[in-house]
């Protein structure tokens, strides 16, 4: 375990510098935009004096350099992640908190859905392999995957928003409301393929092992076979995996759903807050969501060496 | 995969025969993919599908009726008719030939992204990094490390959309400074923003890859034979090299094209892609996509909706047959 444990140091170790990277990257995109916070932040006033005021306020006329080291060190020392320019008198926490509710709320509504439809017909595909079953199962969800999730809202809306008036069509109202159907179903079209064909990969592997000969050789049902051998071996794997590695899949897609429905969650606020030229929290959202993909990633490295000793068995056996 | 592994004596024989028989009539790994390809019928289907959408993007100019600027406010939003098949749009313009030359953007910039992004960037790197090795493996590995926990779509959208108006200016300059002044007018700074992004974005896991098949083949026998015997190094990774990573590059580079489509049409549709009135699937998505115009004018949205999934349906299947090919054992 020693491997290991240097394993999961360096990774830890290397975090701060990927996030120094990327935010002085992120720090120096936004400062190249067209039109700066300041012409926002000043609405329809004009006045050049006021400007320089501004400007001279928010250390906007310092080099870019100097500008990073202010807004690193109150980062650092304080964990302030500067103002925003269009939410005067809100710490950026409190501004973006909310809104990643919104959105987590969603995606484990998404996620849900994505594993109530994916890991079963992965494991029908995968059981009726050589049949017509397995290619028409893994089809149609590839067909569903190929479909934009900018077109399926629109087309969902019009169906039953517009023409048969079953749900709303748009905004959000908790969880337990019609409101969350279309976006549910919108985020999670993508990843049931992604998560069916995982699945029926994996059972496939595990259907040619030997305990698996052996259950049947027993005696034991198909049913139970496929259920107690098949399904448990191969698909906590599945799950650790796809769980960790969708999350920047829900990002993508929650900042087109929730951009076309008018949620107020974090992909529409991303969405805003860059042709808002709101830089610091651009910035903040971008440093949180690395941080949290690193976590995400190195979490789910360790959950399956975890779960499946047969990985750990695996990078011993390789050392 | 849908081959079964050989799993009596009988069937490992026979595969071996088989193998050998291929061996002898000097098949190369090229043809012998191609023809396990074309044994496919749905991957065929979708090959036909893709070159037949290439074919009409390439001559777009010949095969839309119109241009995709051209306007007639008189015929605001038609119906299907003789002279317009597809009805036409919001300022009259013909939505058959918008997309048409929506299916140019599209081509241009998967193509232009494969080629960099997932051919030309990670073979490059993907190679130094496992054949060179030392600090040149630790600078690639850690750069991509980086890249790789970006956030790719929010970062793209924030790229495009501040660094387009200082990127247009440095292409009319260099237009200027050139004596190309077709240039800065020809959309050609939006199309090399996009792919830019997207490549940079895209070569880290092909590089992986390749750099992980590099490592396994670099102590290989044929590799250690060709050093023994003084081959320089540009000839053994060309020669020797890259041959044996061909399959990686092939699935990886098919795989990738939808995903690059989209995030171009995705792009285009938050505005900050491919600029008006240049077509994109994204403009159009997203000029159908307006409440009232697809109650009244559903096929404004439909159109480009079906050619879209159906162009990602095919790539994705496409990618699939190639994977199959490529990693399935000789048969």
């Amino acid at each position: 375990m020693e491997g290991l444990a240097g394993y999961v140091l360096r990774r830890l170790l290397f975090l701060p510098v990927t996030l120094l990277i990327v935010s002085f990257a992120t720090f120096y995109i936004t400062r190249w935009g067209p039109g700066d916070p300041v012409s926002v932040y000043s609405g329809q006033y004009r006045d050049p004096e006021a400007f320089a005021r501004v400007r001279a306020k928010y250390g906007l006329d310092k080099p870019i350099i100097e500008q990073y080291g202010i807004y690193m060190k109150a980062l650092v020392l304080h964990g302030d992640f500067g103002e925003s320019f269009r939410y005067r008198d809100r710490t950026i926490p409190e501004i973006i908190g909310p809104k990643i509710w919104v959105s987590a709320r969603l995606g484990v509504y998404a996620f849900i859905l994505t594993f109530l439809i994916g890991i079963p017909a992965g494991v029908y595909a995968a059981v009726k392999q050589g049949s017509w079953r397995d290619p028409l199962v893994i089809g149609v969800l590839l067909l569903f995957q190929s479909i934009p999730v900018l077109v399926i809202v629109p087309m969902l809306v019009l169906v039953f928003a517009a023409k048969l008036h079953w749900l709303p069509a748009g905004g959000f109202d908790g969880i337990f409301s019609t409101s969350m159907v279309i976006p549910t179903i919108a985020l999670s079209l993508g990843g049931i393929a992604g998560v069916a064909r995982l699945a029926r990969a994996t059972t496939l592997g595990t259907m040619n092992e030997d305990f698996v000969r052996t259950a049947r050789a027993k005696g034991l049902s198909e049913r139970t076979v496929i259920t107690q051998h098949i399904a448990r071996n191969s698909l906590v794997p599945v799950m650790t995996t796809v769980i960790g590695l969708s999350l920047v899949g829900l990002i993508e897609g929650a900042l087109f759903t929730e951009t076309l429905l008018g949620i107020p969650g974090i992909g529409r606020f991303i969405y805003e807050s860059v042709t808002g030229r709101d830089y610091n929290v651009i910035l903040a959202v971008v440093l949180l969501i690395t941080t949290a993909f690193v976590v995400m990633n190195l979490v789910v490295d360790l959950a399956l060496i975890v779960i499946d000793p047969r990985i750990r068995a695996g990078r011993a056996g390789a050392r | 995969m849908t081959s079964i592994p050989p799993t009596t004596q009988l069937d490992i024989e026979l595969a071996h025969a088989e193998a050998g028989l291929r061996m002898r009539r000097g098949e190369s790994l090229t043809r012998r993919s191609l023809r396990r390809l074309l044994r496919k019928r749905l991957a065929v289907i979708c090959l036909v599908l893709i070159v037949a959408f290439y074919v009409c993007a390439a001559f777009a100019p010949l095969i839309a009726p119109y241009g995709y600027a051209e306007q007639n406010l008189d015929h605001s939003f038609d119906g299907p008719s003789w002279s317009h098949p597809l009805g036409t749009d919001r300022l009259g313009r013909d939505t058959l030939s918008r997309n048409i030359y929506a299916a140019r953007t599209t081509t241009v910039v998967t193509l232009a992204t494969v080629a960099t992004g997932f051919v030309v960037l990670p073979v490059v790197f993907g190679m130094l990094a496992g054949y060179r090795g030392g600090w040149l493996d630790a600078l690639i590995n850690r750069s991509g490390e980086v890249l790789a926990s970006i956030p790719g779509l929010p970062m793209l959208v924030l790229i495009t959309a501040t660094m387009r108006p200082r990127f247009v200016r440095w292409i009319s300059d260099f237009g200027d400074a050139v004596h190309w002044h077709g240039l800065s007018s020809s959309g050609f700074a939006d199309y090399f923003l996009i792919f830019g992004v997207l490549s940079l974005f895209g070569w880290v896991g092909g590089a992986r890859l390749i750099r992980a098949q590099v490592l396994t083949l670099r102590n290989s026998e044929f590799i250690i034979a060709a050093e023994a015997s003084g081959a320089t190094t540009p000839r053994i990774l060309w020669q020797h090299i890259l041959p044996n990573i061909m399959p990686l590059i092939v699935v990886g580079a098919s795989a990738a094209l939808g995903g690059i489509a989209l995030s171009e049409i995705g792009l285009t549709f938050l505005g900050v892609g491919i600029q008006p009135p240049r077509p994109s699937f994204g403009a159009l998505i997203s000029d159908g996509a307006p409440r009232t115009v697809l109650e009244n004018h559903p096929q404004l949205l439909i159109v480009p909706a079906a050619v879209v999934a159906a162009l990602i349906f095919a790539f994705n299947l496409l990618g699939d047959a190639l994977n199959d090919v490529f990693t399935s054992r000789a048969k």
